[in-house]
């Protein structure tokens, strides 16, 4: 094998911050007095928060050390399965930088924020135009969030005919947030199995679609990284019963420009705008989960929505049957933001070009390990391929093993242990941001710790030695969590 | 993970599909999860319990138990209603994993019907299904 990209290096200790403060220490001075000095209300004085003093220098090598101590997609590789970690264009920084979209405030009069509320109106119709459907919110902060807003759209659809409903119907090859969503809105979810062939069976479908289901949640492709072949004849059983089709639209990046959702009988799509069009996600948000539905749903998208009244852009309210509000103000601008400076900076053709690399990149790792891992399901992959660790078992190494290694090497680990339906799942999804050369330096470091599983189980017990932090007790940190400073 | 041959499977209580065991003491029936089931979930970190006096059909979920690995559901072997619940998995979830037939279990039952025990597998039957 090369030289593989995980090394060693001089690594800083760094401590809490409240361990490096020193009294009086500090980092910036306050401009001069500008207005008369005027006493605070009695009532608003007390100690002050427990705040280190620090100077810039401290704070600056704090988080710069603490960086080093990280991964991220700037990095390295990171194939974490069904999150779709694709590189993030540095233009789509700049542009959210700009003053005008940096300054912005969402209490602004609404003429002095046009240039925010045109972006948030030309995105939707982008997002529409990309899916598929007839009409998108932008409001849902994130992926789960895009979920519970298409319940409840689902809600008021079904209250709207005056026959609301109880279940939902969720495959085991959704994600796992969607029986979670569902039961958020009062809905009990009815699972079902997916079929040998790894996706939905009609037949299955049928046998439990009766009209106090409100629908189905379908993941497409699901975490198998299986296009579900079947979703017409699925959404068709749905609908004859009166029910409506949910898409999980968070593995996206499989198909962007290709598959038309409306066709495919979706009701309501949620996007995530962090992972398919290139936000920077993975540290806990901000995120972005629009809802994209068809003509039917559209009067009960939340409100305000942005609409275009003689070239001026409005908030309107004006939606009697809309479910709403659903988050304050319009959603999480920034992150818009970026989404829309990757769509027009792709382009159409690009866009699609992008799906169709990540598609091919996963099924040339599918195509080079299969053998090396187990490959419960082998058919073609979408964007994302799922192996498991049954090759491995006589050696008495696990998948959790095998992926810590390979931190090791380089790499950041796969998604593991998801979806359930496969027993020790590796779930490597490289997404289109990897060069062939990248690709083949992890495949062969998966085949280096493949044979090291065999000739030396206990390195990868030990696994990973070349981190700042070694093998971490997990489950210690499960049982007795210590969350303070 | 252990290899089958090297789990314990006692012949004094008998086992679901789903891998709960249940075990007659006396009026009472005692619930857990089996060593194979234990072993699959890895490092337990989390058991949830229903309350006593709450009342299940057979097969119906009764709890949940998160591992390391993953969160999975808890099926009634057989109908009845919760008489006692095991507390002490709330801080030591571990004694699943070190004892699954011993201090890691977790209902004590009133059956509605005894007879259901005979739905459930020996032992030699339920390993036939894990060799599968």
């Amino acid at each position: 094998m090369k030289d593989t990209l995980g090394t060693t290096g001089l690594i800083f200790n760094e401590s809490l911050l409240w361990e490096k403060g020193k009294k009086g220490r500090r980092g910036f001075s306050l401009p001069r007095r500008d207005v008369p000095e005027h006493a605070v209300a009695k009532k608003l004085e007390g100690p002050g928060p427990d705040f280190p003093d620090l100077s810039e220098v401290d704070v600056v090598r704090h988080y710069i050390r603490l960086s080093q101590w990280n991964f991220s997609v700037d990095s390295g590789m990171y194939p974490l399965g069904s999150c779709t970690m694709k590189y993030n264009p540095k233009t789509n920084e700049v542009q959210a930088a700009r003053p005008g979209f940096a300054h912005a405030h969402p209490l602004l009069p609404q003429h002095l924020s046009q240039g925010a509320l045109q972006l948030i109106y030309e995105l939707e119709q982008y997002l529409t135009e990309i899916t598929g459907m007839d009409a998108t919110s932008l409001q849902p902060a994130a992926g789960a969030h895009g979920e519970l807003t298409g319940m409840l759209l689902f809600y008021a659809y079904h209250k709207s005919k005056s026959a609301p409903r109880s279940k939902i119907i969720v495959p085991d090859t959704a994600h796992g947030t969607n029986p979670a969503s569902a039961a958020l809105c009062g809905y009990r979810s009815v699972p079902i199995k997916s079929n040998e062939r790894g996706v939905l069976s009609p037949q299955a479908v049928e046998e439990i679609m009766d009209t106090d289901t409100a629908g189905i949640m379908v993941t497409n492709p699901n975490t198998l990284g299986l296009f579900e072949e079947n979703i017409k004849a699925v959404a068709d059983i749905v609908h004859a019963k009166g029910g409506l089709v949910y898409g999980d639209g968070a593995n996206m990046n499989a198909v962007m420009g290709i598959v038309n959702m409306g066709d495919l009988g979706i009701d309501v799509l949620h996007l995530n705008l962090h992972k398919t069009f290139s936000s920077p996600h993975g540290g806990g948000g901000p995120g972005s989960g629009p809802v994209c539905v068809g003509k039917h749903l559209e009067p009960f998208l939340p409100v305000p929505r942005v609409i275009k009244q003689k070239n001026r852009y409005v908030l309107s309210e004006d939606f009697p049957e809309s479910l709403g509000k659903i988050h304050a103000f319009y959603g999480n601008v920034g992150v818009m933001i970026r989404a829309y400076s990757y769509i027009l900076s792709m382009g159409p053709e690009n866009l699609k070009k992008a799906s169709q690399l990540a598609v091919l990149n996963a099924a040339y790792i599918k195509e080079r390990l299969k053998g090396t891992f187990h490959l419960p399901y082998d058919r073609p992959c979408m964007h994302e391929c799922v192996f498991s660790d049954k090759l491995q078992e006589p050696y008495k190494v696990t998948t959790l093993d095998m992926v810590k290694r390979l931190m090791d090497y380089g790499f950041h680990p796969p998604t593991i242990y998801f979806p359930l339906v496969v027993p020790g799942a590796i779930m490597i999804e490289p997404t289109e941001t990897e060069s062939k050369e990248d690709i083949d330096l992890f495949i062969e470091s998966m085949k280096t710790i493949a044979r090291e599983a065999k000739e030396n189980p206990e390195l990868l017990h030990a696994a990973p030695c070349k981190t700042k932090r070694k093998r971490l007790d997990e489950t210690l940190a499960a049982r007795k969590p210590c969350l303070t400073g | 993970m252990k290899e089958i041959n090297e789990l314990n499977f006692p012949d004094d209580v008998r086992y679901a599909k789903s891998h709960e065991w249940a075990r007659t003491e006396g009026d009472t029936i005692k619930i857990g999860i089996s060593d194979y089931a234990q072993d699959q979930l890895g490092d337990i970190v989390f058991v949830e319990l229903p309350e006593v006096g709450d009342t299940f059909g057979q097969s119906e979920e009764f709890g949940t138990v998160e591992s390391v690995k993953a969160v999975s559901e808890l099926y009634m072997p057989v109908a009845g209603e919760v008489m006692a619940v095991n507390n002490t998995l709330e801080d030591a979830p571990e004694k699943v994993n070190n004892a699954p037939y011993g201090d890691g279990w977790m209902l004590e039952i009133k059956a509605d019907n005894p007879a259901e025990m005979d739905d459930l597998m020996d032992n030699n039957a339920y390993l036939q299904t894990l060799k599968g």
